[in-house]
């Protein structure tokens, strides 16, 4: 472990936090646009529409935060974790340099209202070239955070020949080969139709083929998000809660079978398409709920871990060990209540995922509750609650104020309690996402009763993170110096020695992995590629 | 309690496991039935049309409403920024209601909430959807994906009629 880990997961993290800003300002207009306050007059003429801002909001959360909180994360505790520097501290700041470079490329057309077309950028809604090449560079850089936790850890194997890979190395390596192995369809999209159309060397594209595409990287980009926060879950949290993790090779288990099964079950967002056989989208159906199977095996895990603290802690009962977690650490409060709501988002998403079922809640704003219990929830708030340690150890400084932070992760909290069951309830009465809902021609009555809510639960989750924004400048900024250690990870009751060889190998699995892809993909895309003809026009309609 | 030893770690795995098998392939078996038991399915390969020439295709030549037999209607509908056509669509109550839909420009989407009408609108594919219309009242046929500066306007009506 040198000093130059550290300064990378540092750049990534400012530029995430930055984004995530920009990302919660525009979602506060979004929300008060729903509950009947509309201020976009005022923000004229940097924010030019609701459709501007709500791609900005997408874009800078769902892609950029995420992106750079993980590719600044994960090689961090991956380091650690192995006991060895990154193979390349160079190839890590050329990374860094090509990601930000090709962010800043995006974000001017979409900052200046050239790309407002969602962070799903459906084609033949076309945006300029920049937003598409940006973007892509940014994906090729997380391909090369991937080769250098890999090169790390060949180093480290051939040092350590008969030994079990740590298992928070493991899982950072199989979330980045999951990514990378998942990103192929985006590459595919943007390197073969979307840039070639978008800088006119092509005249058309397919709408088709490119959600196909899009959708191949689109939903496994959904456990890209996820599992950098199981893995904080699994081999982190349960020693900040006094405890330790109930089983290593369950845990393995779990995260081989996000590698073999996160990708070849896109089309489960594609059901209400036209254009693709019921066939498939039953296929992907059945493995998107076998990918429900790993993810059960977390739940039971992670909560299994928790308990041990809360009884090591004095706790007893059924449930009574839960209200003894130490609830004062920001960090664990911030996790644990991530865990609460996404115990519901994931149920949710078994309603999404469910085949017909998903023709009551497609496309409406069910969706965008969903995403804020899962994204919005599970993931940022559990990269929040890293933040808290994570930021105080590279700033060598105290955190500003705990008490504040344990107000905003209660505060988060509630907001989303408010906003995401009251989104649902709306998807279900049939209201659209992606809308401007308060100028909407065919506002309904009974929608109009629940909107004030989504004001209310968004303006509290704003609040949240501001509160958040300023702890954070002032821990990195003025606090009291003095060194912070990272928590230490985890130990198991049933440890990495319980943990077969076979699971410590990677051909297997990714055979497996790219044997359920072509499966899967395989005959369809081909089909698609051969009898579609590339002619759609683009439109820039905003 | 302190820690369980590690022995029991594994029973409790398996208690978990089984468990958590059993449930997805439950909820699957559930699926099933819905759909291949009462028949409520998704949009499938219905082929292709131009979006450039969706004018000449004989579905959507003349969009509107087309009595097909007793008590079943199809609607051939375009979609194109930021207007259904037609907008507005009467059946009598109890009517079987096929949509035939397609996209001249954006991808634009066609929900009518309660009645299992949730189908994307891609130019360059032939969409279908059907439902039952059993109650009188005016419905909303919405745009569900955003197509634009003015998505937010883009609508349409289904008025089920009484039957006389």
């Amino acid at each position: 472990m040198t000093q130059t880990e550290g300064r990378l997961a540092a750049a990534n993290l400012v530029v995430a936090l930055v984004a995530l800003f920009g990302g919660v300002a525009t979602g506060l207009f979004q929300a008060l646009e729903y509950a009947g306050v509309d201020i976009y007059p005022s923000l004229a003429p940097l924010i030019r529409s609701h459709y501007h801002s709500l791609s900005i909001h997408g874009v800078l959360n769902a892609l950029v935060f995420t992106t750079f909180f993980i590719c600044g994360f994960l090689p961090f505790i991956f380091s650690r974790s192995l006991g060895a520097p990154l193979a390349s501290g160079r190839l890590g700041w050329v990374t860094f340099w090509i990601m930000a470079a090709g962010l800043v490329v995006a974000s001017i057309p979409l900052v200046g209202n050239a790309a407002t077309v969602m962070f799903t950028f459906y084609p033949p809604l076309k945006a300029h070239w920049a937003f598409y090449v940006g973007l892509t560079l940014v994906v090729a850089g997380t391909w090369l955070v991937t080769l250098n936790l890999f090169l790390t850890w060949r180093g480290w194997r051939a040092r350590h020949p008969g030994d079990r890979t740590p298992l928070a190395a493991f899982m950072s390596l199989v979330t980045f080969a999951m990514w990378t192995i998942a990103s192929l369809g985006l590459a595919a999209e943007m390197l073969f139709l979307v840039i070639p159309w978008s800088v006119g060397l092509m005249a058309g594209t397919d709408a088709l083929l490119a959600r196909t595409l899009f959708w191949f990287t689109g939903h496994p980009i959904v456990y890209f998000w996820l599992l950098p926060a199981y893995i904080s879950w699994y081999t982190l949290v349960p020693r900040q809660a006094g405890g330790k993790l109930f089983s290593d090779p369950m845990a393995r288990t779990s995260f081989i079978l996000f590698l073999v099964l996160s990708t070849p079950i896109g089309i489960h967002h594609q059901y209400t398409d036209p254009g693709i056989h019921q066939g498939w989208k039953l296929l992907h159906g059945l493995l998107t709920f076998a990918v429900f199977f790993p993810s059960l095996l977390t739940f039971f895990n992670v909560v299994a871990s928790l308990e041990t603290g809360g009884r090591a802690r004095g706790g007893t009962g059924w449930i009574g060990w839960f209200a003894r977690l130490p609830w004062a650490d920001p960090s664990l409060a911030a996790q644990v209540l991530a865990m609460v709501l996404f115990a519901f988002g994931g149920i949710g998403g078994l309603i999404n995922a469910s085949f017909n079922v998903n023709m009551v809640v497609h496309n409406t704003a069910y969706i965008v509750g969903h995403l804020h219990l899962t994204v919005g929830s599970a993931v940022t708030l559990t990269f929040m609650g890293i933040t808290y340690w994570l930021v105080p150890h590279l700033a060598g400084r105290a955190l500003w104020s705990g008490r504040l932070a344990q107000v905003q992760v209660w505060l988060w909290f509630l907001g989303v309690l408010i906003f995401s069951p009251t989104l649902h309830e709306l998807g279900l009465r049939g209201m659209p996402r992606r809308t401007m809902i308060g100028h909407a021609s065919y506002l309904q009555a009974e929608w109009k009763t629940l909107l004030p809510l989504v004001g209310i639960g968004g303006a509290l989750m704003f609040v949240s993170a501001m509160v958040y924004f300023l702890n954070m400048a002032l821990t990195a900024s003025v606090s009291r110096r003095a060194p912070q250690p990272a928590p230490g990870f985890a130990e198991a009751l049933s440890g990495p020695d319980h943990v077969p060889a076979f699971m410590d190998r990677w051909r297997p699995w990714l055979t497996l992995a790219a044997i359920l892809i072509v499966i899967a993909y395989g005959p369809m895309l081909v089909r698609l590629v051969a009898t579609t003809p590339l002619t759609t026009p683009g439109f820039r309609v905003w | 309690m302190a820690t369980r030893p590690p022995s029991t770690v594994h029973l409790w795995e398996l208690a978990w496991i089984l468990p958590s098998i059993a449930i997805p392939v439950g909820m699957l078996a559930a699926l099933a039935v819905t759909a291949f038991g009462a028949g409520i399915n998704l949009a499938g390969d219905q082929g292709r049309v131009d979006p450039a020439k969706v004018a000449e295709h004989a579905l959507f030549k003349e969009p509107g409403v087309v009595q097909t037999a007793p008590g079943q209607y199809e609607v051939r509908l375009t979609a194109q920024i930021w207007a259904f056509a037609p907008n507005e669509i009467r059946v009598p109550a109890g009517s079987t209601v096929h949509f035939w839909a397609t996209s001249k420009d954006v991808i634009h989407g066609l929900l009518v909430p309660r009645h299992n009408i949730n189908v994307m609108l891609l130019p360059g594919q032939i969409a279908h959807a059907q439902a039952r219309f059993d109650t009188p009242g005016e419905y909303p046929i919405i745009c569900h994906e955003y197509c634009g500066i003015a998505h937010h306007t883009m609508a349409g009506t289904i008025v089920v009629e009484a039957k006389p």
